[in-house]
């Protein structure tokens, strides 16, 4: 197992409570330089609570959240995005009133290196050929999976150092989320640091290293892919089955 | 965006004429309603800031008009006005008397500084509820106009304001909004308005302040809600605090919704619009003869036609007029007409 001290992500006894709800019961992960982590589980386990924490979005109760030796805890979003970390969020939810090309820009608007904006730019589009095609169009009038691709290209264009993927594979055709599998591989053999949220147990364990379990708010396994995989309880997880 | 900076060039020569050469061409009567068309054309873009492009449906707009057109009368009454109509008038006020520029800018710069304060907490709020606050700002204001009647004269007409809005003080104020609010709104804080307005969650994911721009918009807005209102006020000589209230409220909201609530060009067509229509209908509501045939004056009759056109419209048109697309003179590039058919399939 990984050295969680000298990680580049940590969480630390993280609680979220929405009203008298505990969505997080404290949960403890970390994720290193270069890694790809999945976080699995069942509907209402507080995978997406998790990622919306992490960038700012909601508010823990209790519980810490480091990020390259520093508590992001209770930074801004706008800050933490500066910070490095990206989140592209559960059901995509682009600006579907702008084009494609200015969904694209706004990814990128914690930044200000015009260069650098420029050639990310084109680095999206070679990796998602179809938004080239589309870049004029309004972001509400493509179909799902290029939507979702608009969406995980748009937080690409932050330049993060973490990524936080919130269920790529939701409502995209079988074909296209292979597409969009393949794309997040050539990321992780680029480097990118990646925290994945998915439903598709099978494909997350794929790409990923490591995995995280949840359950009902709570860290209920974890393991290496390989390990993961050959786990009867992994399934029991999903299915709610007692121990 | 070349055809669009043409069309605004060609808008703002075209406002250019109308405002000096209106007077020799139509009546006095005419020159008054191109008078309101522009000033209200001032109120309904600096509220589509917020209302439109940014997704903050505010109710509280007319409460800066309001405030600002007190504010500006109050600063340009001759001191022995202030005298006689405010005799308890605090003594830092009565003493001098401000000319027509700098008493609507201070109208405008004291009402962006409202804007920020009542802003800072209400812009936290989206939908429904931002609506409700603002309206409680706008019920505050109207309160504040009657009751402080050291000030205003509370809810007896505030009178005496000289009458200094004329249709190139109008023109000149209306080209001014049109070019920053254009500036604003096609920059990359305008984008930054719309992602706001598109997705509050994805635009705080991507890293936007949702808060300060939404705060921006509504300064920004309010400057000009704070000049139009001075224009208005030294349009009018005298008003009341129910002047500013919910008739023009509604009024404002209707011309934005009607001509687009993401469009310039689509603010300006919505309040022309139901200017002309309900110019039109209330001639013909005062009854007239057709050779042998007599139509009797049914009053009242134009505002039940006016709603019936607003119902049509929202029907056929939901987006309004122009939707979020801008007036533009379309040859001149090909990229507006693909955007004419998004805008259709969203």
């Amino acid at each position: 197992m990984n050295d969680s001290h000298s990680a580049m992500f940590k969480l630390q006894g993280l609680q979220v409570r929405f009203g008298a709800v505990r969505a997080l019961k404290g949960i403890s992960l970390h994720v290193n330089q270069g890694e790809v982590v999945a976080l699995l589980g069942a509907n209402g386990a507080g995978k997406s609570t998790t990622l919306r924490t992490i960038s700012g979005l909601s508010r823990p109760s209790a519980g810490n959240i480091f990020f390259a030796g520093q508590s992001i805890t209770t930074f801004p979003s706008t800050k933490i995005v500066r910070l490095g970390i990206a989140h592209s969020p559960e059901g995509r939810r682009l600006f579907g009133g702008l084009t494609v090309a200015e969904n694209l820009r706004l990814g990128s608007c914690s930044r200000s290196d015009t260069d650098g904006i420029a050639a990310d730019t084109e680095r999206m589009f070679s990796l998602f050929p179809i938004l080239r095609e589309r870049r004029p169009q309004l972001a509400g009038t493509l179909s799902g999976g290029e939507q979702q691709q608009l969406a995980l290209a748009r937080a690409l264009m932050a330049a993060p150092k973490l990524l936080l993927l919130d269920e790529p594979s939701l409502g995209v055709a079988p074909l296209l989320v292979k597409h969009i599998f393949e794309a997040l591989a050539e990321l992780k053999r680029q480097g990118m640091t990646m925290l994945l949220v998915e439903q598709n147990m099978k494909l997350a364990l794929k790409l990923a290293d490591r995995a995280y379990v949840l359950r009902t708010g709570s860290i209920a396994l974890h393991g290496s892919s390989a390990e993961l995989l050959s786990d009867d309880r992994v399934a029991q997880a999903y299915l709610g089955a007692a121990q | 965006m070349m055809a669009r900076a043409v069309t605004l060039a060609l808008a703002l020569v075209l406002m250019a004429a109308i405002a000096f050469g209106a007077p020799y061409v139509v009546s006095d009567y005419m020159v008054r309603i191109i008078l309101l068309i522009a000033l209200n054309s001032i109120f309904v873009l600096s509220l589509s800031l917020s209302n439109g492009f940014t997704g903050v449906f505010s109710l509280g707009h007319v409460g800066f008009i309001g405030a600002g057109a007190y504010l500006s009368g109050i600063l340009t009454l001759t001191v022995e006005q202030k005298h006689s109509l405010l005799p308890h008038l605090p003594a830092f006020l009565n003493w001098f008397s401000l000319p027509f520029l700098p008493a609507t800018l201070v109208a405008g710069v004291l009402m962006t500084l409202l804007a920020v304060i009542v802003g800072y907490p209400l812009m936290r709020l989206s939908g429904y509820f931002v609506s409700v606050a603002t309206m409680g700002f706008l019920i505050i204001v109207n309160v504040v106009l009657i009751n402080a009647s050291d000030f205003t004269r509370g809810a007896r007409t505030f009178t005496g304001v000289p009458l200094d809005t004329s249709l190139p003080w109008v023109f000149g104020w209306l080209a001014v909004t049109l070019l920053v609010l254009w500036r604003l709104v096609y920059s990359p804080f305008g984008r930054r308005m719309k992602a706001v307005r598109d997705d509050t969650i994805a635009a705080s994911a991507v890293g936007i302040d949702v808060l300060k721009t939404r705060l921006l918009a509504f300064a920004i807005g309010a400057f000009f809600a704070g000049v139009g209102g001075s224009l208005y006020a030294h349009y009018l000589g005298s008003f009341s605090p129910v002047t500013f209230y919910f008739a023009m409220t509604m009024n404002l909201i209707a011309m934005l919704v009607l001509g687009g609530m993401g469009s310039l060009s689509g603010a300006i067509i919505g309040v022309i619009s139901v200017s002309i229509l309900s110019e039109l209908l209330r001639s013909v509501e005062r009854g007239f003869t057709i050779g042998d045939v007599t139509i009797p004056a049914l009053y009242g009759a134009s505002q039940i036609v006016l709603g019936f056109i607003f119902i049509l419209i929202m029907i056929f048109r939901p987006k309004g007029i122009m939707g979020e697309r801008e007036l533009s003179l379309g040859f001149l590039n090909s990229s507006a007409k693909i955007q004419f058919k998004q805008g259709e399939v969203k």
